[in-house]
């Protein structure tokens, strides 16, 4: 612990304790929201209106301002979550199960999403909806493991147990995304290469890179909303009966 | 630390481990099957098997595809470089194919050696740029592969 700053190492500790962390994610929401709203139409603008067509798939290519964003969110969320819950098993954090438990749903959305637009993008340009290829099959894996974890956190009663399992579940899981991420290299499959998380210099033109950060990146806010709002949800229905919650509400009606 | 937690995140690593290697050998055992096409190259060496249905993965070589009488039927050749098989496909193409283009055909080999294929995709490539670049492109001397 030597090597984090004191007021780091306080924050991360005070965010710890439930109603700091209430009370702290209410001041942030509206901040997060405006970024989102502005990096959400800063993209579209960018990837719709002004990114020129494609020279070999004219407009369809730009499904990719969705398609790609979903599915590395799909990764993200994912080892997010994996970590979330290695963190409250070790050290029994109460708010990283809380946090583990509530990226799933997202997480699951994203992956269908990536699913169903990867599909809607293939008929057009392979001619095809759905193959068994190595790429699209992982993904559709992670999809389940998501729902397992969804599953397995509804079917146990006891959150703080349920907690536990789904949280071994999702550590397994993690060996599914070096397999969906390489997949595309260690095998010949029909989905393409990697654009542009590969080494060398992306393989897409500039013009259409900056759009796709953009919602990259405005994906990642609507993650962080979504968590949150989530998080605070599940926080209070598990400290229904503490002091903090009781004095919350019994004093916004005074 | 305490003593507690140190084994219980040493147990979790443990686990990702165990889980990581136990994927990777069955991966690496099942290799063959997750390969979604064989290539021309294998064709050529006899890998890919004979009686029954493969897919067959390789680029449309420029200048190949042709309508033999007129029909929805066209013949072309595949390679990956090194090796070139002939593919028969009767039916429509998607948007995609053309010479140049790596397409993957799913269908059987007959006795003349002659790729009759059922099914054709086409797989485009991780490329993604606006016509006038690749335009211009086109006109630059090509960079060596090995550089």
């Amino acid at each position: 612990m030597f090597l984090i700053p004191d007021p780091v190492g306080r924050f991360f500790h005070r965010m710890a304790s439930p109603p700091h962390f209430y009370a702290f994610t209410e001041r942030l929401m509206p901040w997060l929201v405006s970024l989102f709203v502005l990096l959400t139409v800063a993209g579209l603008y960018g990837g719709l209106y002004l990114a020129p067509a494609d020279y070999q798939q004219g407009d369809s290519y730009r499904i990719i301002y969705i398609h790609v964003p979903s599915a590395w969110m799909s990764l993200f969320i994912y080892v997010v979550m994996a970590i979330a819950g290695a963190i409250g098993l070790v050290w029994r954090i109460k708010l990283a199960e809380i946090v583990a438990i509530s990226s799933a749903p997202v997480g699951a959305s994203f992956t269908f999403i990536a699913l169903v637009t990867g599909s809607l993008w293939g008929k057009p340009m392979w001619g095809t909806w759905w193959v068994w290829d190595a790429r699209l099959t992982s993904e559709l894996i992670l999809l389940f493991l998501y729902l397992g974890v969804i599953g397995l956190y509804g079917a146990i009663d006891d959150k703080r147990t349920a907690s536990r399992a789904v949280a071994i579940l999702a550590l397994v899981g993690v060996v599914n995304i070096p397999v969906i991420h390489y997949s595309v290299e260690w095998w010949n499959t029909l989905h393409q290469g990697p654009t542009v998380t590969k080494m060398d210099k992306p393989s897409i033109h500039v013009s259409m890179l900056i759009p796709l950060l953009l919602m990259a990146l405005s994906f990642k806010f609507y993650y962080l909303i979504a968590l949150l709002q989530r998080t605070r949800t599940e926080l209070l229905l598990r400290e229904r009966n503490a002091q903090w919650v009781k004095t919350m509400i019994l004093g916004s009606k005074q | 630390m305490k003593p507690a937690r140190k084994q219980r995140l040493i147990l979790i690593g443990l686990m990702v481990i165990g889980a990581g290697l136990a994927t990777a050998f069955a991966l690496k055992s099942f290799n063959e099957n997750l390969m979604y096409f064989f290539s021309t190259t294998d064709v050529v060496e006899g890998k890919a098997p004979k009686e029954t249905l493969f897919r067959l993965g390789g680029m449309v070589i420029k200048g190949s595809v042709e309508r033999p009488n007129d029909g929805l039927m066209v013949r072309f050749k595949l390679s990956d470089f090194s090796k070139e098989v002939t593919v028969e496909y009767t039916g429509i193409l998607p948007d995609l194919f053309r010479e140049g283009q790596g397409i993957v055909a799913n269908g059987r080999l007959n006795p003349q050696g002659v790729f009759v294929a059922e099914e054709v995709l086409a797989k485009h490539d991780e490329n993604y740029m606006p016509p006038e670049v690749k335009g211009s492109l086109k006109n630059q001397p090509q960079p060596d592969k090995g550089q």
